[in-house]
């Protein structure tokens, strides 16, 4: 176990370094030059190499790649160019809404897709296996920005019922646990649920009905095991898998919850993603993915070592 | 498996169309699967005939005409937000998004093989350089990552299309290492080496026959994914430009129109659910008929 987690953990050394290159990378693939977006149209050829001395654009790559990284590991991101403040500070401000959102969402989805999925696996070739297997499919094929625009058309353009966009009144700087602010998350999270919902689905079936068919299980049953104690044999067996799955999914949507966040106007990670686009603010487009990739890369290593934990049975 | 492939190459290769033989007449049979397949073909025919389909111009519309709802007399489907015809958008609007959906996976089809091939069958250091490398792209969530190549390279269908290929060669070239990995063991392979066929034949005839067809029933349950991905882009404002009409695209523009013609704006995002819902259930039908092997 600890030899494991410790393999694990030097293994995901090399990848993180990988991860900031490719983060690093992307303000140098952009075509044109990197200062464009900070200079003035009628810059003088004085100015542009002034400031790009003092960005240090003039270095060698390599160069750059060492001292932004250097930067980058004391939580210094750079300066947005749209708005002028630290990188670090507009990300740490986004990524508790984008952090908030996907924990409900993968929570409603987590409990959603395992109902379904036990329901499939139990009664498998069922009509109640095609009606639950049907809500994965539909999970895992819809496109969940639009999802999230047909559920604003008929909970909030047709029936009134929920707000269409935002997080609330005084938008997320006073964000409440109340019921005015939770009604602002209902309907992104529902969308954003539905994803993992039809992934969990699909691996919570599988995993129940090859539990099912296994010798143990025919043992229990001859031995008189009521069906609820049988029950609770499989769901100690699925639960490392499926608890695992959970965690990816919940690092899936933290770094794809950007389609949904622009349909719902939620103020996290991916509406900032959407204005450093717009406004071509490289620094913070850098930054904010620098951040969500980190947090995608432990969060699968916590993952890991978590199911292994758990399931004795993984010695990679 | 082990005498049949002692004699010569040709029995292996025999065998296995055979075997896709099989798999296809499995697969005709699954209902689902079928009534899938026929839904991609009707879109792809109308899409590559749009011309003789689509009954007016997807371009040209007239203001006075905007946000008609559905069943108006000459738009069965309504208008948008600048009057143009809403069927004819969809129709023509299949070109692009099918286009944008479905090039990225063939791409990084081809290529992801390529590189998955060479690691697992060279082993090693090679693998080891190879495989890391495509763990660095792996270990970005696919929305993020390609969200990120294509925000930096700038908006554009091109650039769409490369993001998107940079974001499924990992996974594929993942299963095909570890496909051909297991392979490179295996007995029939190791006496090919002995009998001297050289790296080069051993792939071409042992490897490929039997590595391409799981990791083309793989790629073909990315389809669903790239779908929602290239027209994710694209409503984002990051594919195809205005005034072409593409689902994603006519997604986004519509999307000010909900309170006036909240299903007509909704429209285009079907038709997104609809190819990709396809798309898994013909996957789903493949895999299953290829997963009994007698």
């Amino acid at each position: 176990m600890l030899g494991y987690s410790l393999r694990r953990i030097i293994y995901t050394a090399p990848v993180l370094f990988g991860v900031s290159v490719v983060c690093f990378a992307l303000v140098h693939i952009s075509p044109g030059d990197p200062l464009i977006s900070i200079l003035p149209a009628d810059a003088s050829v004085e100015l542009q190499d002034r400031l790009r001395v003092l960005y240090g654009f003039d270095r060698s790559y390599p160069e750059q790649f060492i001292l932004w990284l250097g930067r980058a590991l004391q939580g210094d991101l750079g300066t947005s160019i749209a708005t002028g403040r630290p990188v670090t500070t507009e990300v740490m401000r986004a990524v508790g809404n984008t952090l908030m959102l996907a924990s409900v969402a993968t929570v409603i989805g987590f409990v959603l897709g395992c109902f379904f999925g036990f329901v499939a696996g139990y009664f498998s070739n069922s009509p109640l296996d095609k009606a639950a297997s049907a809500a994965a499919v539909f999970g895992v094929s819809v496109p969940h920005y639009w999802l999230g625009m047909v559920l604003v058309i008929i909970f909030s353009a047709q029936l009134g019922w929920l707000p269409a966009a935002g997080a609330g009144p005084g938008g997320s700087s006073q964000w409440k646990f109340d019921l005015e602010h939770l009604s602002y998350m209902v309907l992104p999270a529902i969308t954003m649920s539905v994803i993992p919902m039809g992934i969990i689905a699909r691996t919570v079936r599988a995993l129940v009905a090859e539990i099912l068919a296994q010798e143990f299980v025919i043992g229990l049953r001859a031995r008189g095991l009521s069906e609820f104690g049988v029950f609770m044999h499989v769901v100690k067996n699925a639960a490392p898998t499926a608890l695992a799955v959970m965690g990816v999914q919940l690092g899936y949507l933290l770094g794809g919850s950007i389609l949904i966040e622009t349909v719902f106007s939620w103020p996290g990670t991916g509406m900032l993603l959407n204005s450093a686009i717009f406004q071509r603010d490289l620094p913070l487009l850098q930054g904010t993915i620098l951040v969500l990739a980190l947090f995608f890369v432990v969060l699968n290593l916590v993952v890991d070592i978590m199911q292994s934990a758990l399931d004795p049975r993984i010695k990679r | 498996m082990a005498d049949a492939t002692l004699n010569t190459p040709v029995i292996p290769a025999v065998r296995s169309a055979g075997y896709w033989q099989n798999v296809g007449a499995r697969l005709v049979r699954d209902k689902t699967a079928m009534a899938a397949a026929s839904v991609l073909l009707l879109l792809l025919l109308a899409a590559i005939f749009a011309p003789l389909v689509a009954p007016m111009d997807p371009l040209e519309g007239r203001l006075i005409n905007r946000l008609k709802p559905i069943g108006t007399e000459g738009h069965l489907l309504g208008t948008d937000e600048l009057g143009r015809d809403m069927l004819s958008r969809l129709i023509w609007g299949g070109r692009l998004s099918l286009l944008m959906g479905v090039t990225p996976v063939v791409l990084a089809f081809i290529i992801g093989s390529a590189i998955g091939i060479i690691a697992g069958y060279a082993g090693g250091w090679t693998n080891t350089l190879i495989m890391r490398t495509v763990d660095v792209f792996y270990a970005f969530p696919s929305v993020l990552l390609a969200v990120a190549l294509s925000g930096a390279l700038g908006a554009g269908l091109g650039n769409a299309l490369l993001s998107l290929t940079v974001v499924f060669i990992p996974p594929i070239a993942r299963v095909a290492e570890s496909v051909t990995t297991r392979l490179r063991s295996s007995d029939f392979i190791e006496a090919a080496r002995a009998s001297g066929a050289g790296a080069f034949t051993i792939v071409r005839v042992h490897v490929l026959g039997n590595v391409l067809g799981p990791i083309f029933v793989y790629a073909t349950s990315l389809i669903a994914v790239s779908m929602i991905l290239a027209s994710g882009l694209s409503f984002l404002g990051l594919g195809v430009r205005p005034p072409n009409p593409e689902w994603g695209l006519m997604l986004n523009t519509l999307r000010t129109a909900i309170y006036v013609q909240p299903w007509v704006a909704a429209l285009p995002g079907a038709m997104i659910f609809l190819v990709s819902i396809s798309f898994n259930l013909l996957s789903d039908g493949l895999r299953s008929a290829m997963e009994v092997r007698q």
